[in-house]
C-alpha cells in the first residue's frame, strides 16, 4: 500500500474534523442532529469564492500567488469575512426557523426535519445563485513536494493542515479556559439549572451557531482550496461530519477532530484496498459499526 | 383531444399515487409511531430494484433476470425492503431517537453508492430496463391501458388505506400512540416500546418497498437518478401538507404535492430558456423546502392532521386553566 494515503487520509480527516466540532457541538447543546450543518461548509466555500472573486477583480494585485501558496491575499483576506457571514447566516437561520420551533417547545424531532427542509432549500439555493459547474479559488497548479517517508504534499495541503491544528486547538482553549466555553460546557449539560445560576442560555445558544458555523466556513474552504467548490459539497460530507461526531462522543471537541482524523484515513485507506467508487460508505460502516458496539462514542458520556 | 387530456390525467393520478403509497408507509413510521426516516428514497430504490431483479427477462450483462410475475416481484420488493428496515431499526431504535434519523440518512447514501457500482446487479448508472408493466397486453390503446393502470393503483392505494385504518384502530395502534406521545408511561403499563416501534418502523419500510416496486413496473425502467434525497424530501412534504397522523391526509397531500411538483415542473420547461432550466429547478427545490419549513412552523398539523382523542383533547386540556 503506498504510504500517500496517510497524508490524503489527515488532510480529508481534518476538514471531516473541523465540521464535526460544529455538529457536536450543536448536537449536545442545542440538542438536536443539525442536517443543515453540511450546507454552512458550502455556504462558507461559496462566500469566500464571491469575495475573493470581487476582491481579486478590484485589485489584480491581491490575485498574486503568495509564496509557495496557489492564492493571492485576496483568500485569506475573503476567508475573514467569510467566516464572519458564515456565522451571522447561521444566527439569521436560527432566529428565522430553529429558535421559533424551539420557543414553542415541540419535539425534538422536529427540529431535525425543519433542518432537513432547511439543508434542501439552502443547497437548492446555492445550485440557483452559482450553477452546479464546480468553481475553484485559483486556477494555478501546485507541485507537490517530498516530505520523506514516500509522502508527498502541496504548500496547500501543508498550510490545510497548520490551520485546521491551530483552529482545533483555539476552539479547546475556548472551551476549557473561557467563561463563555464553561457555560456552553454548563448548558450541555442541564439548560435549565444553567438558566438557574445565572449562565444566559440565549448567548450561549448564539455563540454555538456562530463556532459551529465559522468552522464549518473554515472546513468548507479548505475543502473548495483542495478540491473543488461545488453546492453540494457540504451535503457529501454530512455522513462523514455525522460519523466522526458519534464516533468521537457527542459534545466531545478533542473527540470530533480524532474521530474525523480516524475517518478520514479510513476514507483513504479504502480508496487504495476496495476502490474509489466505495469511498463514500466508509463512514457508514463506521457509523453501524459505532453504534453497535459503543453508541456513546470514544469520549461520550452515556446517555 | 380529450382522450390524450384522460390518458394523461390517468398517468398523473397513477404516479400520484405510487406516491401516496410511500406516503402512508411513511406515515406508519412518522406519524403514528413518531420515527423519523430520512432514508425513504433508500427503501423505494430497494423494492423497485428488488421486483425488476426478479420480474424482468434474462439478461446478459447482468445476475438476474427471473422473469417472475409481478405479484411475486412485489412481494419481493416488500420483503427486501422490510428487511432492511429491520436491520437498521434493530440497530438504531433502542438509542437516541435522532440516531435512527442519521443512519437512516446513511442508509440512503449507501444504496444509492451500491445502486451506482453493483453494476452485476442494477445495471449500474443506466439502471434496468425492460421491467414488465401491468396490463402490457393494452399498451397499444394509452387510453385502456392507462385506466387499467390507474384502477390497479386506486385498488392497492384503497386497500392498503383499510388495512391501515384497521391497524391504528387496533390496540396494536393505540399502544404506537402511546409510545409516541409518552414513552414512560407506556413502558409502566408494561408494553414493550422498542418491539413495537421496530414493528411498525419494518410495516412502513416495506409498504415503501412495495410503492417501490408499483413505481417502477408502471414507468418500465428505473435508474439511479430516481432515488435522489430530494425524492425522500417530496414525500416528506406530501406527509407534511396533507397531515401527519391521518391517513387520508397522507393521500391527500400526496396527490396535492406531486401536483403542485408537476404543474411547476411544466411551467419551468414551458418558461424558462433551456440554458436555465437547471437553475430554474433548484429554485422549485428552495421553494418547496422554505414551503416545508414554513408549514411546520405555521401549520404543524397540515391540512388534514390527526383525528386522534388525545390530540384532540390535548391543546383544550393545556388552554383550559388560562381561560377560566
Amino acid at each position: 500500500m503506498n504510504p500517500q494515503f496517510v497524508m490524503d487520509g489527515l488532510i480529508a480527516g481534518a476538514m471531516i474534523g473541523l465540521g464535526a466540532i460544529g455538529v457536536t457541538l450543536t448536537y449536545s447543546i442545542l440538542r438536536f442532529a443539525n442536517f443543515a450543518h453540511g450546507e454552512f461548509l458550502s455556504w462558507g466555500a461559496y462566500i469566500a469564492l464571491a469575495i475573493s472573486g470581487a476582491l481579486g477583480f478590484a485589485w489584480t494585485a491581491l490575485k498574486v500567488p503568495v509564496g509557495p501558496f496557489s492564492f493571492g491575499w485576496s483568500l485569506p483576506i475573503a476567508a475573514v469575512i467569510a467566516i464572519l457571514l458564515s456565522g451571522l447566516l447561521a444566527l439569521a437561520v436560527d432566529a428565522v426557523l430553529f429558535g421559533r420551533l424551539r420557543a414553542r417547545g415541540g419535539a425534538v424531532i422536529i427540529l431535525v426535519m425543519a433542518s432537513f427542509g432547511a439543508s434542501l432549500a439552502l443547497r437548492s439555493l446555492l445550485e440557483f445563485i452559482f450553477t452546479s459547474k464546480p468553481a475553484y479559488y485559483t486556477k494555478a497548479l501546485q507541485i507537490a513536494v517530498p516530505l520523506g517517508g514516500g509522502l508527498r504534499a502541496t504548500p496547500d495541503q501543508l498550510l490545510s493542515l497548520g490551520v485546521a491544528a491551530v483552529t482545533v486547538v483555539t476552539i479547546h482553549l475556548i472551551m476549557t479556559r473561557t467563561g463563555i466555553g464553561r457555560a456552553m460546557r454548563a448548558v450541555s449539560e442541564n439548560p435549565a439549572l444553567a438558566g438557574l445560576v445565572g449562565v444566559d442560555v440565549r448567548r450561549v445558544i448564539r455563540a454555538v451557531w456562530f463556532m459551529g458555523a465559522a468552522l464549518a466556513c473554515v472546513a468548507g474552504m479548505m475543502t473548495g482550496l483542495l478540491v473543488q467548490i461545488r453546492p453540494y459539497l457540504g451535503h457529501d460530507l454530512l455522513l462523514p461530519l455525522f460519523a466522526a461526531a458519534i464516533l468521537g462522543g457527542i459534545g466531545s471537541v478533542p473527540g470530533a477532530m480524532l474521530a474525523g482524523l480516524i475517518v478520514g484515513l479510513s476514507e483513504a485507506a479504502a480508496v487504495q484496498l476496495i476502490g474509489a467508487e466505495w469511498r463514500a460508505a466508509i463512514s457508514f460502516v463506521i457509523l453501524v459499526a459505532v453504534l453497535l458496539v459503543r453508541p456513546r462514542g470514544l469520549f461520550g458520556r452515556a446517555a | 383531444m380529450s382522450v390524450d387530456l384522460i390518458a394523461y390525467g390517468a398517468f398523473f393520478l397513477t404516479m400520484a399515487l405510487t406516491y401516496a403509497i410511500i406516503c402512508l408507509g411513511l406515515n406508519v413510521q412518522w406519524g403514528q409511531t413518531g420515527m423519523f426516516n430520512v432514508g425513504v428514497a433508500a427503501f423505494v430504490a430497494i423494492g423497485a430494484y428488488a421486483s425488476a431483479l426478479l420480474t424482468t427477462p434474462d439478461a446478459a450483462e447482468r445476475i438476474g433476470g427471473f422473469g417472475l410475475p409481478i405479484m411475486v416481484g412485489w412481494a419481493g420488493a416488500a420483503l427486501a425492503a422490510g428487511l432492511v428496515a429491520w436491520l437498521v431499526g434493530a440497530l438504531t431504535i433502542r438509542l437516541r431517537s435522532d440516531y435512527l434519523a442519521i443512519a437512516t440518512f446513511g442508509v440512503a447514501v449507501t444504496v444509492q453508492l451500491c445502486v451506482l457500482n453493483l453494476q452485476s446487479i442494477t445495471g449500474g448508472a443506466f439502471g434496468i430496463g425492460f421491467i414488465p408493466r401491468p396490463f402490457s397486453g393494452l399498451a397499444a390503446k394509452p387510453l385502456e391501458f392507462g385506466l387499467a393502470n390507474v384502477a390497479l393503483m386506486i385498488a392497492v392505494v384503497a386497500g392498503l388505506y383499510f388495512a391501515l385504518e384497521h391497524l391504528a384502530k387496533s390496540p396494536w395502534g393505540r399502544v404506537l400512540r402511546a409510545i409516541r406521545e409518552d414513552e414512560v408511561a407506556a413502558q409502566a403499563l408494561g408494553k414493550r416500546a422498542v418491539r413495537f416501534r421496530l414493528q411498525a418502523f419494518v410495516i412502513g419500510g416495506a409498504i415503501m418497498g412495495l410503492a417501490g416496486a408499483a413505481q417502477g413496473h408502471f414507468i418500465g425502467f428505473i435508474a439511479p437518478d430516481n432515488y435522489m434525497p430530494v425524492l425522500t424530501f417530496q414525500v416528506w412534504a406530501m406527509l407534511i401538507v396533507g397531515g401527519s397522523g391521518n391517513n387520508r391526509g397522507a393521500i391527500l397531500g400526496a396527490v396535492l404535492v406531486w401536483g403542485i411538483w408537476a404543474l411547476s415542473a411544466a411551467a419551468v420547461s414551458a418558461l424558462v430558456p433551456p440554458e436555465q432550466q437547471a437553475r430554474a429547478a433548484s429554485l422549485q427545490i428552495v421553494l418547496i423546502g422554505v414551503g416545508l419549513c414554513m408549514i411546520l412552523l405555521l401549520r404543524p398539523r397540515g391540512i388534514l392532521g390527526e383525528v386522534s382523542v388525545l390530540s384532540r383533547l390535548r391543546p383544550k386540556l393545556k388552554k383550559l386553566p388560562s381561560k377560566e
